[in-house]
């Protein structure tokens, strides 16, 4: 150990991690010649492209397209999040009291998490579909006729939300039913001996500890909502009309179905600068709420922290 | 750990049967669907008999010649060689981002980290105009690329959070007993994280495969994968619904049947190590 020079002790870092540097370099300099498209007017139609500035900004931020789609964007994301966010936490719960049955269909859970979301969108097609899928039927049998699948908009944009809960309410369960593996006991035994009934608990103590989990999960939702696309274009298309069209199902229109690149790429700037900022406060969100469950459960009985504020937080805290 | 009554427990059983039906009922639907002959097909009753004609239609065993083994195997080919890269290249950095705080360190996490929240969009653009330009379109090479963009972070952000479980003594202690720096990390540290790579390896391949957007828009057949041709299947004039269902069981079973491998390893894959488990 003593026998290697100072300098290459300083420099073995960075020579570790200089592949992984040229890799990210070699990713910015395409997204750089994107970025570059936007003060152009490239496309297929117009191979040899010249200079409009902020133009193409301009007509997008000025289109009713980009505020329609924005709106179905974040509409879809917040359904979504919020379905799988009250569902997930609450089979967590369900599973964690560790019943038979529980502990039989914990195994279960991963089940739709490892579909690839493309295909959960065709198995869900199918589904859907009055000729030979299942919904039809169990709508009947409970009394309801007139289903008509995705046709309707709000059929659409309600189906794309069930296909995303079903697809993504086990992550949010693994991770919730991980953080109340994790917590102390001590808690709720006190809350035991006090007599604190079952909602009690629930909302002083399990919810409030178990809430820096759950943020995780709930950031990591969002984020991937908001550039949600194979589970839309899989199911509907975008359509009917333009009922489901996202932001990505917009830009991957213009960029790709029409070749109009500088409009899909100043489509995909605005929103990769709007998640990037969401992203960025979530994340300081997630980092002061991790610190502050750390801060708790420090001191005497710190041994039984076995999920301490971490990684991800940390690390994007600091960028 | 909670106890709330006989009653409560029925009642919470009840319920995790109901989402439990939910949740595996798409998956019931699907491998039904498959195994049903042109005649059943439209049927949603599941009394049938059972024909595995669909997946030999599907693999091309049958009369008529199928490519979807050819998108299979270009599945496989992308998938790891996207993973094994991915290792060659992310197992120093998470080392070294773990072990040493260096100058832009966490500006390195964090633009990889950057990777799995920016939309995809935003590089297959651009990517696509230059891959035409390279002759990179519809390759293998190209796609293992691109494929990058999901399995680095995965495998830089978890195995950082391996590494820095690692006491940093025990590299000490082997350095005094006369390793080498590369024979200490080969011999005492990546064997005491191998589990840690394995489930890695899984995850990461498990995200190559499921991705979608990344060959759907940078391949048009010799490179396409089976998410890619699941989706063609529904096009066509005539929908055959059965065979649909026994290419999307095949596509679904490779990362299905690992994920039973690295269930334990699960919650700090699938949370990039934010939350430890």
């Amino acid at each position: 150990m003593t026998a290697t020079p100072r300098w290459r002790r300083r420099l073995r870092p960075y020579l570790l991690a200089a592949p992984a540097v040229l890799l990210c370099v070699g990713i910015l300099y395409p997204f750089f010649v994107g970025v570059a498209y936007t003060v152009y007017n490239f496309s297929d139609a117009n191979r040899e492209p010249s200079f409009v500035g902020l133009n193409n900004f301009a007509d997008i931020l000025g289109s009713d397209a980009l505020w329609h789609s924005a709106r179905v964007t974040v509409s879809f994301a917040v359904a979504a999040t919020a379905a799988e966010t009250v569902l997930g936490v609450g089979v967590a719960l369900l599973l964690h009291r560790s019943s038979l049955l529980g502990r039989l269909l914990e195994r279960l859970l991963i089940v739709p998490l490892m579909v690839a979301p493309i295909i959960a969108a065709i198995m869900w097609k199918l589904i859907l579909l009055p000729e030979v899928g299942w919904v039809r039927p169990i709508l009947s049998a409970v009394g309801v006729h007139g289903y008509r699948g995705t046709d309707g908009a709000g059929a659409a944009f309600f189906w794309s939300v069930v296909v995303d809960a079903w697809l993504y309410t086990p992550f949010v369960a693994i991770l919730a039913l991980a953080g109340l593996r994790s917590l102390p006991n001590s808690p709720f035994e006190a809350a035991a001996v006090d007599g604190a009934n079952w909602w009690l608990t629930f909302r002083r103590l399990t919810l409030p500890m178990l809430w820096p989990y759950v943020l995780v999960a709930v950031i990591f939702r969002f984020m991937d909502c908001l550039k949600v696309f194979d589970i839309i274009y899989g199911l509907t298309a975008g359509g009917p009309g333009d009922a489901t069209t996202t932001l990505q199902i917009s830009a991957y229109l213009e960029a790709i179905t029409y070749a109009r690149y500088s409009r899909g790429m100043t489509f995909m700037l605005i929103l990769w600068v709007v998640v990037y900022a969401i992203s960025f406060v979530l994340v300081r969100y997630l980092g002061r709420v991790q610190n502050r469950a750390a801060g708790i459960s420090a001191g005497p009985s710190a041994g039984a922290q076995a999920g301490a504020p971490a990684g991800a937080a940390a690390g994007a805290e600091a960028g | 750990m909670k106890k709330s009554g006989k009653a409560g427990g029925i009642l919470a059983d009840a319920a995790l049967l109901l989402y439990f039906a939910f949740s595996l009922a798409p998956v019931v639907f699907i491998v039904a669907l498959s195994l049903k002959s042109n005649a059943d097909q439209t049927s949603t009753y599941l009394r049938f008999a059972p024909t595995f004609a669909n997946y030999r239609t599907v693999l091309g065993l049958g009369a008529g010649d199928s490519p979807y083994l050819r998108f299979f195997v270009a599945s496989l080919i992308c998938a790891v060689g996207a993973v094994l890269v991915s290792l060659v290249i992310g197992i120093p950095a998470a080392y070294a981002a773990a072990r040493h705080r260096f100058r832009g360190s966490e500006s390195l996490l964090f633009t990889l980290l950057s990777f799995r929240f920016a939309p995809e969009l935003v590089v297959i653009i651009p990517l696509g105009v230059l891959y035409q330009q390279l002759g990179l379109y519809d390759s293998y090479v190209g796609m293992i690329w691109v494929l990058q963009l999901v399995t680095m972070p995965l495998v830089v952000w978890i195995l950082r959070s391996f590494f820095t479980d690692l006491p940093a003594e025990l590299e000490q202690a082997a350095l005094l007993d006369g390793y080498s720096r590369r024979q200490a990390f080969v011999r005492i540290v990546l064997p005491l994280v191998r589990p840690g790579v394995a489930a890695v390896c899984l995850l990461a391949f498990i995200f190559a495969w499921n991705n979608f957007i990344f060959p759907f828009t940078l391949t048009s057949s010799h490179a396409q994968t089976v998410t890619v041709s699941s989706l063609a299947f529904l096009g066509g004039n005539q929908v055959r619904f059965n065979l649909v269902a026994a290419g999307a069981v095949m596509a679904v079973l490779p990362p299905l049947v690992l994920a039973l491998f690295i269930q334990r390893y699960l919650v700090r894959g699938l949370s990039f190590g934010a939350v430890k488990a």
